[in-house]
C-alpha cells in the first residue's frame, strides 16, 4: 500500500489528508485526487495560456502603451505597431455578421420551435446544425472561389449601380471582391447555427402555459410569439447572440481567406480590411524581428481579452435564464 | 362602422400573423440554402479531382500534375490521436469531478472556465502553443500541434461527460454503494459505464470538431510536404494542406484543395453520424 505521506507534493498531501476523506479507502483517495487534478487542470491551463500570451505581448505593449490600440500605423520596417485597423475590422465584420445572421437565426428557431410540423423539425434542425460542423477552412475555400467572385461580378455592381448606392460612404470604392462585406457574409453563415440552436433551446424551455394564456386571450399565433414567448426568452436569446459574437470575433481561417488583408480603416464595406485573428494568421509565420512578433502576440492578447469578456457575458445571460427556469 | 372596425382589425392581425409565420419559413429555407450550395459544389468540384492517387500519393511540386494528400491524411490521423490521448482522460476526469461535485465552489469555477476555454479563438490557442511549446525548442512539431488541439478538446469532453453522468440515476449509484462497492469502483464501473455511450458520443463530437481546425496548427504542426510520423518534426494535416493549396495561384492545386475539402468534410460528417448512432442505439427509444 502506498503511503500518502511519502508523496513529495504538498498539494497532494493536503488533499489526501482533507477531513472529508477521513476513513476513505486508498482507492477512493487516489480516485478523488486524480479527478480533482484533472478538474484543476482547466483553470491552470487558462491561467497558463493568459500568462504566456501576456508575457510574449509585453515588449510591444510596454513600448506603445495605449497607442497600440488607437494607432493605425503598422510598419514592420520602422518598428511602429498600432492595431486599430485590425480591431476595427474585427468589430465591424462581426457586427455585420450578427446583423445578417440574427434575424435569420431567430426566424429559423421560431419556425423549428413553434410552427414546423414534427416530420420537418428534425431534418431542418439537423441541416442547420450541420452548418456548424463545416470546418472553417472549407468555408474559406468556398468563399475564395464562389462568394468573392459572386460579390465582385454580381452583388457589388448591383448595389453600386442598380441601387445607386455607389456614392454612399458605406458602398463606395472599386469592387475588388475580397472585402469587409465578404467577411461579414461568410461569418453570418458560420455563426447562424450557434445563435439558432441556443434560441431554439430557450424557446422550447418557455412553459406551455405562457403560450396557452396568450392564445386564450385571443392572440394570433404571431402575437403569441411576439407578446408572450419572446419576452420570456429574451435574455437567453441575447445570450445566444453574444455567443455568436464570440465565435465571429475569433474566427480565423475563412475570414483570412476573404477579407483582403489590408491594414487600413475604411468606412466602405467594399474595401479590404483586416481582423485581429487574420492578421495573426497572416503575418505570424513571416515575422522576423522580435518586436513584430511581440506586436502580433499583443494583438492576440487584445483578442483574448475581448473574447473573454464577451463569453463571460454570454454565459452569465444563459445562466440567468436557466436559474429563472429552476426558480 | 363600429361593427366593421374590429372585424377588419382581426383580419389585419391574422394577415400579419400569417406573413410573419411565412417569414420564419423563409428564414429556415434561406438558412439551409448555403449548406446545400456548399455541399453541392464540394461534391461537384471535389469528386472530379478525387482518385486513388489522391489517397496514396504525395504532394507534387508546382507544374507536375496529379499528386495526393496521403501525408496530410496520416498527419491529421496522428494529430487527432495525440489530442485524444491527452484530451480524453483529462476531459473525462474533469467531467467526473464536475458531476460528483455539482454545487461545489471549485466545480462552479471549473465549469465556468471550461466554457470560457471553449469560447477562446482557436488562433489564440495556436499562438499560446507556439509560445509555450515551439518557441523554447525552436522546432515546429506534431506534438505541439496535437497539444494545441487537445486544449480545444478538453472543455468539450469535460462538459459532455458531465452532462451524460448527470443523466445516470442516483439510485444506481446508491445501489452500488449499498452493496459495499467503494466510491471509486462505483464511479468507474457503474456510473461511468452506464454513461459510456453518451461519453463516446461527446468524444466523437469533440474529435469531429478538432479534425477540421486549421488555426491552432498554423504555427505548431506547421505543415510538411513530405511523409512524416515523427512527434518532434513538423507534420502536415488536411486543413493545413487545403489552406495552402487554396491560396496558391495554381489551378492544379485548387482542384486538389477541393478534393481535400471533400475528404475532410466527409471525415467530419462520418464521425458526427457515428456519434449520433452511438447514442441512438442506447437512448434512442423514449425521447427525441
Amino acid at each position: 500500500m502506498a503511503d500518502p505521506s511519502a508523496t513529495p507534493d504538498f498539494f497532494l498531501r493536503t488533499l489526501l489528508a482533507s477531513p472529508s476523506l477521513h476513513g476513505a479507502s486508498i482507492g477512493d483517495r487516489i480516485y478523488r485526487v486524480t479527478t480533482t487534478a484533472f478538474a484543476l487542470s482547466i483553470p491552470l491551463l487558462l491561467v497558463l495560456l493568459a500568462i504566456e500570451v501576456m508575457v510574449a505581448a509585453w515588449p510591444a505593449l510596454r513600448q506603445f502603451h495605449f497607442g497600440f490600440v488607437t494607432s493605425t500605423e503598422w510598419n514592420v520596417v520602422d518598428g511602429v505597431f498600432g492595431a486599430a485597423p485590425a480591431i476595427y475590422g474585427t468589430i465591424v465584420s462581426s457586427v455585420l455578421a450578427l446583423l445578417i445572421a440574427t434575424p435569420l437565426a431567430i426566424g429559423v428557431a421560431i419556425f423549428l420551435a413553434e410552427f414546423a410540423p414534427p416530420w420537418l423539425r428534425q431534418p431542418v434542425a439537423f441541416l442547420v446544425d450541420l452548418l456548424a460542423a463545416i470546418p472553417s477552412v472549407v468555408y474559406g475555400l468556398w468563399g475564395v472561389f464562389v462568394l468573392v467572385p459572386f460579390l465582385r461580378e454580381k452583388l457589388m455592381p448591383f448595389i453600386a449601380d442598380r441601387l445607386h448606392l455607389g456614392d454612399t460612404p458605406l458602398f463606395s470604392g472599386p469592387a475588388y471582391g475580397p472585402s469587409m462585406l465578404a467577411a461579414g457574409l461568410i461569418l453570418a453563415i458560420m455563426v447562424l447555427p450557434y445563435i439558432s440552436s441556443v434560441t431554439r433551446e430557450v424557446l422550447m424551455a418557455v412553459p406551455r402555459s405562457q403560450r396557452e394564456a396568450a392564445l386564450a386571450l385571443g392572440a394570433t399565433r404571431w402575437e403569441m410569439i411576439w407578446g408572450a414567448v419572446l419576452p420570456y426568452a429574451s435574455s437567453g436569446v441575447m445570450g445566444g447572440i453574444i455567443l455568436g459574437l464570440g465565435r465571429a470575433l475569433g474566427e480565423t481561417m475563412a475570414v483570412t481567406m476573404v477579407i483582403g488583408n489590408r491594414h487600413e480603416i475604411s468606412a466602405s464595406l467594399f474595401s479590404p480590411g483586416y481582423t485581429m485573428a487574420s492578421q495573426i494568421a497572416n503575418e505570424f509565420a513571416e515575422a522576423t524581428n522580435d518586436l513584430h512578433l511581440s506586436a502580433l502576440m499583443a494583438v492576440g492578447a487584445v483578442l483574448l481579452f475581448i473574447t473573454l469578456l464577451v463569453n463571460m457575458l454570454a454565459r452569465w445571460l444563459v445562466w440567468r435564464v436557466q436559474r429563472q427556469e429552476r426558480a | 362602422m363600429s361593427a366593421r372596425a374590429p372585424r377588419r382589425s382581426v383580419r389585419v392581425r391574422r394577415a400579419r400573423s400569417a406573413v410573419m409565420v411565412g417569414l420564419t419559413v423563409a428564414a429556415a429555407v434561406l438558412a439551409t440554402l448555403p449548406l446545400i450550395f456548399i455541399l453541392a459544389l464540394l461534391i461537384k468540384q471535389g469528386a472530379s479531382s478525387l482518385n486513388w492517387a489522391f489517397f496514396t500519393g504525395m504532394p507534387k511540386p508546382v507544374g507536375e500534375t496529379g499528386g495526393g494528400m496521403a501525408n496530410a491524411m496520416a498527419g491529421t490521423a496522428m494529430l487527432i490521436g495525440i489530442a485524444a490521448a491527452i484530451g480524453l482522460p483529462v476531459g473525462i476526469g474533469a467531467g467526473l469531478y464536475l458531476a460528483e461535485h455539482r454545487n461545489g465552489r471549485l466545480a462552479w469555477v471549473v465549469r465556468f472556465l471550461s466554457d470560457v476555454l471553449n469560447g477562446l479563438p482557436s488562433i489564440v490557442v495556436g499562438i499560446f502553443a507556439w509560445q509555450f511549446l515551439v518557441r523554447p525548442v525552436k522546432q515546429f512539431s506534431a506534438l505541439a500541434g496535437g497539444i494545441a488541439l487537445a486544449v480545444m478538446m478538453i472543455p468539450l469532453v469535460t462538459r459532455a461527460t458531465e452532462e451524460m453522468i448527470k443523466l445516470v440515476p442516483d439510485s444506481l449509484r446508491e445501489a452500488a454503494l449499498a452493496l459495499g462497492y467503494p466510491r471509486w469502483r462505483t464511479s468507474l464501473t457503474v456510473v461511468l459505464r452506464t454513461a459510456l455511450p453518451g461519453i463516446v458520443t461527446g468524444a466523437l463530437v469533440a474529435i469531429a470538431r478538432i479534425a477540421g481546425e486549421t488555426a491552432p496548427l498554423l504555427f505548431t504542426a506547421f505543415g510538411n510536404q513530405f511523409w512524416s510520423t515523427s512527434l518532434t518534426q513538423p507534420i502536415s494535416a488536411l486543413p493545413l494542406q487545403i489552406f495552402s493549396y487554396a491560396i496558391s495561384p495554381y489551378e492544379e492545386w485548387h482542384s486538389l484543395a477541393w478534393a481535400g475539402a471533400l475528404v475532410l468534410l466527409a471525415l467530419v460528417l462520418v464521425i458526427s453520424l457515428i456519434a449520433r448512432f452511438v447514442t441512438r442505439s442506447r437512448f434512442g427509444h423514449g425521447h427525441d
